[in-house]
C-alpha cells in the first residue's frame, strides 16, 4: 500500500520529475527536430524548436553520401551474430557453473569477467596486426568474432545469476525421466529461462551495437557497422548539422525503439540479474 | 522387476561422512519406507539409488544388474521430488508426456499412456493447464502421473507430500498406499514423518546418522524396537524413558514405557509413580497428559477422550509391565 | 552436489569459453608485451630490435603520461560521482506517486540507448558548440560569452557527455532497487521516529549498498576504455588536455605509428586496470555473493 500523498505535492514530483526527464532527454529531441529541418534553419542565429519547414532531404543527402542501409545491415548481423554465438557458448557454461558448482566455480566467474578489465587499446596492435595477416580486417565476421568475446563474460554471468534462480530439482527430475545433457538444457533448462535469456541478448545487442572501438579501428569501408558510418559524419564539422542530425538518428533510432519496447526484460538485463 | 540391492554403499562429502556403511536389500514389489530425524542421510541414500549422487563406494543392484555407475537417465526409475519439480512451462500433459518422448515413444502410444494416467489421478480435466494453475495436490498428482507413465522399474518419493496441508496429506497418502496396490510396482518413500512411515511401509528402514537403526515391518519396529533410537522415533506420542535406580529395577539401563501402556488412578496404588498433570491436551478421542512424575520427570500418557484431568491434579501412574522396554547402556534393547 | 558424470559433463561444457577467453586474453597481452620491449616503428622500419625497457622510459617518462593517468582518474571518478549522486536522488523521485511512471523511465532509461560516437557528435555540434550550440544560444539570451567547450573545459566536457550516457543506467539498477524495498520495512522506520533524513541514511542508503556496487563495478569497466567520446570530440586535446590512457595509447601506437611505444602503454593500461580490477573484485565479490 502506498502511502496517500497529497495532491500537491504528487504535482510538484510530477512536475519536477518531468522536468529532469525531459532535460535528459533534450539531446535526443534535439537530434530528431534538427533531422528534419533545413541546414539554413538548423543553424540560423535565432533557434527554432519545431522544424518551420518540415523536409526529408537530409535523410536522402545520408544515403547518397555514405549507405546507411549498408552499415544497418551490418550492425544488425554484427550485433545480432555476436550475441547469438555468445549464447551458443555461455549457455553450456553458465549450465556448469549453476548446476555443478565446484570451490572454483565463483574463481573462474571473477576471472572471466576480470577479462573485460583489459583495456582494449592494450591489445589493439596485437589484434590489428594478427587481423591483418589472416585477412580479417575489415570483415564482418572478424568484427563478430571479436564482439562475441568481448560480450562472453557478460553474457556468462548474466546467464548464471539466471539459471541460479531455477531450482536444481527440475533438472534432476528431467535426468530421471530420462533426459540426457541435450535434453536436460533445450528441452528444460532454455524453456524456463526464456525471460533471462531474453534480457541477456537484448543487453548484449545494444551493448554490440554501440561498441565504437573495435568497429571503428578494424573497419574501413566494407564491414563498417554504424558506428563508422556515423564517425564518418565528425570530420566536417559543424558544416552539416541537419544531415548529421539525419545520420544520428539513422544510426540510434533502431536500438532506440527496441530498447523503448523491450523496455521491462531489459532493465532486468541491465542490472545483470545481481538487483532484485 | 524391481529389486533393488545395497551392499557397502557408502557416502561422503569431502571430509563429512554422511553415509558410514549401508546394505539393504529390497524386494520387487515392496513398498519401503526410509524414516529418520533431519541430516539423518535418508534423502542422500535414495538420491544415491536414483543416481543423482554416487557412492564414494560400494555396489547398488536394480535387478539384479550393477548400476553404481549409471547415469539417472538410464537406471529405469521414477522420482517424486518434495517440490514436485513439474515443468513450468509445459502443460500437464506435456510434464506427463515428457519421460515418452525422452524415450521416443510414438504418438499414439503417448497420447495413450497420457489419457490413461490422467484418468486414473484424476487430471482429465486439467490436462492443457500449466503447474502454476493448480493446488498442490493436484500438482503432486500430475508428479506422480509424470511417474507412472514411464512403467520405473521403481518409484523414489522423496518427502513427497510435505509442502501439503494436514487433511490434503492423509488423502494423498491413501492414494499412493492405493496405487501400490494397484501397480505392484517396487517404491521406496523419504520421510521424516513416522506416522506416515507406518501407515504406508511394508518395511521401514530407521535411518540415524547415516547409519541403518533397523529394518523391519511397521508392527516388528513398533513391538521389538532394536533400540532406544528406534524405539523413541516410532510410535506417536514418544515413548517415555526412565533411567538410573527405577532402572535398575528392572535390571536395565533404562526403561521405556508407551504412552498407551499405562494404567491411571487418581488414588495411591502400591508400586505406582506418582505426579501432578501438568497440561492436559484434549483431542476428543484420545487425551494426552503431560505428566510431572516425582523424581523420574515428564512423562506423557494417553487415556481415553472421556477422562478429565486439570492442571495440578494428583496421579497414580502403573507401567504394564509385560509392556516395558528394557536397554542396556550402549541403548540397545534387552 | 552432483555425480562425477555431470562434473565432467560440465568441465566439458565449460571448456569452449574458458578455452576462448584464455587465448583472448593471453595471445594479445603476450604479443604486446613482446611488442614493448621492441624497437618496431611503422614510420622508421629499419629500426628494430630489441629495445630493453626504452619503450617504457619513453612512454613513462613523458609528462603527457602522468596527465593522461590524472585524466583517466579524473573522468572515471567524475563521471561514477555524478553518475551514483544524480541517479540516487533521480531515482528516490522516480519512485514517488507520480503521474506518467511509465513514460518517464522510457525517457529516462533513453540515452544508454545513444551510440558513444553519436552521443558525442550531438553534445559537440548541437549543444556545446561556441557558435550555434543550443548552450551558446543560452548564454548570449543571458548576455553572457559564449564558451568554447572543449577548448576552454576539455575534461570537463567529456565527464559531462559521458555521465549523460551512464546517468539512466545507474539510475535504473538504483530505482529497481529502491523498489524492493518493502514497505513495511519503511513504515517500521517511521513508526519507530525516524525522519526522513534519518531514514534515507539507516534504512534506504544500506539497502542500495548492493546495488551501488554493481554501478561502481559495471560503469568502471565501460569507463577506463572511454574512447570515441574523445576521439570524436577533443581528439585528447588541446595538446593532452583530455587525453585518457586509453586515448593515449591510440595516439602513440595508430596515429604515430610507434607499435613499441604503444604496446608499453598498452601494457601500462592493463597494469592499472587490473590494479583497480583487483580493488573491485575485492570490494564486489563480498557484496556479491549471490
Amino acid at each position: 500500500m502506498a502511502r496517500a500523498a497529497s495532491i500537491q505535492t504528487r504535482i510538484g514530483f510530477t512536475a519536477l520529475a518531468w522536468a529532469i526527464a525531459l532535460l535528459l532527454f533534450a539531446p535526443i529531441l534535439w537530434t530528431i527536430l534538427t533531422a528534419f529541418k533545413t541546414e539554413a534553419e538548423a543553424i540560423a542565429t535565432s533557434p527554432t524548436f519545431l522544424p518551420r519547414e518540415f523536409t526529408l532531404e537530409n535523410f536522402g543527402a545520408v544515403q547518397d553520401r555514405s549507405d546507411y542501409f549498408k552499415h544497418a545491415f551490418n550492425s544488425i548481423i554484427f550485433s545480432v551474430g555476436s550475441t547469438l554465438l555468445g549464447l551458443v557458448i555461455g549457455v553450456p557454461a553458465a549450465w556448469a557453473m549453476a548446476f555443478a558448482p565446484t570451490k572454483r566455480t565463483k574463481d573462474v566467474l571473477m576471472w572471466m569477467l576480470s577479462t573485460k578489465m583489459m583495456p582494449a587499446v592494450g591489445v589493439l596492435i596485437p589484434i590489428y596486426l594478427i587481423f591483418r595477416d589472416l585477412r580479417l580486417l575489415d570483415t564482418l565476421h572478424g568484427l563478430t568474432l571479436i564482439m562475441t568475446l568481448i560480450n562472453l563474460p557478460i553474457i556468462i554471468w548474466m546467464l548464471y545469476t539466471y539459471f541460479k534462480e531455477i531450482p536444481v530439482d527440475i533438472l534432476e527430475a528431467a535426468r530421471m525421466d530420462g533426459a540426457e545433457l541435450y535434453n536436460e538444457i533445450v528441452h528444460v533448462l532454455v524453456p524456463m529461462a526464456v525471460p533471462g535469456i531474453a534480457s541477456t541478448l537484448l543487453l548484449n545487442v545494444i551493448l554490440a551495437w554501440n561498441e565504437a572501438f573495435w568497429t571503428i579501428t578494424l573497419t574501413s569501408g566494407k564491414a563498417g557497422t554504424l558506428t563508422a558510418f556515423i564517425s564518418s559524419f565528425s570530420s566536417p564539422q559543424g558544416l552539416f548539422l541537419a544531415k548529421l542530425s539525419a545520420a544520428s538518428l539513422l544510426a540510434i533510432a533502431p536500438i532506440l525503439l527496441m530498447g523503448w519496447f523491450s523496455q521491462k526484460q531489459l532493465v532486468r538485463g541491465l542490472t545483470f540479474g545481481a538487483v532484485k | 522387476m524391481g529389486s533393488i540391492s545395497l551392499s557397502h554403499v557408502k557416502k561422503s562429502f569431502g571430509e563429512v561422512q554422511i553415509i558410514p556403511d549401508i546394505s539393504l536389500d529390497i524386494k520387487e514389489g515392496e513398498f519401503v519406507v526410509f524414516v529418520g530425524p533431519s541430516g539423518c542421510g535418508k534423502s542422500t541414500l535414495l538420491r544415491l539409488i536414483a543416481g543423482l549422487e554416487d557412492t564414494t563406494s560400494g555396489t547398488i543392484l536394480l535387478d539384479g544388474v550393477d548400476m553404481t555407475k549409471a547415469p539417472p537417465a538410464r537406471r529405469g526409475l521414477a522420482m517424486v521430488f518434495q517440490s514436485y519439480a513439474l515443468y513450468p512451462h509445459m502443460t500437464v500433459r506435456d510434464n506427463i508426456a515428457f519421460p515418452l518422448k525422452m524415450a521416443k515413444a510414438p504418438k499414439e502410444v503417448i497420447d495413450q499412456k497420457v489419457e490413461y494416467a490422467a484418468r486414473t489421478l484424476n487430471l482429465s480435466s486439467y490436462l492443457d493447464r500449466r503447474p502454476r494453475a493448480l493446488s498442490g495436490g493436484q500438482r503432486q498428482r500430475v508428479a506422480i502421473g509424470r511417474a507412472i507413465v514411464r512403467e520405473p522399474k521403481a518409484f523414489l518419493f522423496d518427502e513427497p507430500l510435505s509442502n501439503l496441508d494436514a487433511a490434503l496429506r492423509v488423502n494423498m497418502r491413501l492414494e499412493i498406499t492405493e496405487l501400490h496396490q494397484q501397480l505392484k510396482t517396487t517404491m521406496i518413500y523419504v520421510t521424516h514423518d513416522q506416522v506416515e512411515a507406518m501407515t504406508m511401509a511394508d518395511r521401514i528402514v530407521v535411518l540415524n546418522a547415516g547409519r541403518v537403526e533397523q529394518f523391519g515391518t511397521p508392527l516388528d519396529l513398533y513391538k521389538k524396537p532394536a533400540n532406544r533410537f528406534v524405539a523413541g522415533f516410532i510410535g506417536s506420542p514418544r515413548m517415555n524413558f526412565v533411567d538410573g535406580p527405577e532402572a535398575a529395577r528392572y535390571n536395565a539401563s533404562a526403561i521405556g514405557v508407551r504412552p498407551e501402556h499405562f494404567s491411571l488412578a487418581t488414588t495411591p496404588m502400591p508400586g505406582a509413580w506418582k505426579g501432578k498433570v501438568g497440561v492436559a491436551e484434549q483431542l476428543g478421542s484420545d487425551t494426552f497428559l503431560h505428566v510431572h512424575v516425582d523424581g523420574l520427570g515428564l512423562m506423557t500418557i494417553r487415556t481415553d477422550g472421556d477422562q478429565t484431568f486439570g492442571h495440578g491434579d494428583d496421579v497414580y501412574l502403573t507401567p504394564d509391565p509385560a509392556r516395558i522396554y528394557r536397554f542396556d547402556a550402549a541403548g540397545l534393547a534387552l | 552436489m552432483a555425480t562425477a558424470q555431470t562434473r565432467t559433463l560440465s568441465r566439458i561444457m565449460m571448456a569452449p569459453a574458458v578455452i576462448v577467453l584464455l587465448i583472448w586474453m593471453i595471445v594479445p597481452l603476450v604479443m604486446t608485451l613482446w611488442f614493448s620491449f621492441q624497437n618496431y616503428s611503422l614510420i622508421n622500419p629499419m629500426m628494430t630490435g630489441f629495445a630493453g625497457w626504452a619503450n617504457y622510459v619513453y612512454v613513462i617518462g613523458d609528462p603527457s603520461f602522468i596527465q593522461s593517468l590524472v585524466n583517466t582518474l579524473i573522468l572515471v571518478g567524475g563521471v561514477l560521482l555524478i553518475t551514483i549522486i544524480g541517479g540516487t536522488l533521480l531515482a528516490l523521485l522516480l519512485d514517488q506517486p507520480i503521474w506518467g511512471q511509465g513514460i518517464l523511465r522510457i525517457i529516462v532509461i533513453s540515452p544508454f540507448f545513444v551510440m558513444p560516437p553519436v552521443a558525442a557528435l550531438i553534445w559537440k555540434n548541437g549543444f556545446m558548440h561556441p557558435g550555434y550550440g543550443m548552450l551558446a544560444h543560452l548564454w548570449k539570451f543571458f548576455g553572457l560569452q559564449p564558451i568554447d567547450w572543449f577548448n576552454q573545459y576539455p575534461m570537463f566536457s567529456v565527464i559531462v557527455i559521458v555521465a549523460w550516457q551512464w546517468l539512466p543506467f545507474a539510475t535504473l539498477i538504483l530505482l529497481t532497487a529502491l523498489q524492493s524495498l518493502s514497505e513495511e520495512q519503511r513504515e517500521a522506520a517511521e513508526m519507530d521516529g525516524a525522519n526522513a533524513i534519518n531514514r534515507f541514511y539507516h534504512i534506504i542508503l544500506p539497502h542500495m549498498a548492493r546495488a551501488i556496487t554493481i554501478v561502481i563495478l559495471i560503469q568502471t569497466i565501460f569507463l577506463l576504455g572511454i574512447f570515441a567520446e574523445i576521439r570524436v570530440t577533443t581528439g585528447g586535446g588541446p595538446g593532452y588536455a583530455s587525453t585518457n590512457i586509453a586515448f593515449l595509447v591510440f595516439r602513440t601506437g595508430i596515429l604515430s605509428n610507434d607499435i613499441g611505444a604503444g604496446s608499453a602503454g598498452g601494457v601500462v593500461a592493463v597494469v592499472i586496470a587490473n590494479i583497480v580490477a583487483i580493488f573491485l573484485m575485492r570490494a564486489v565479490g563480498k557484496n556479491l555473493d549471490a
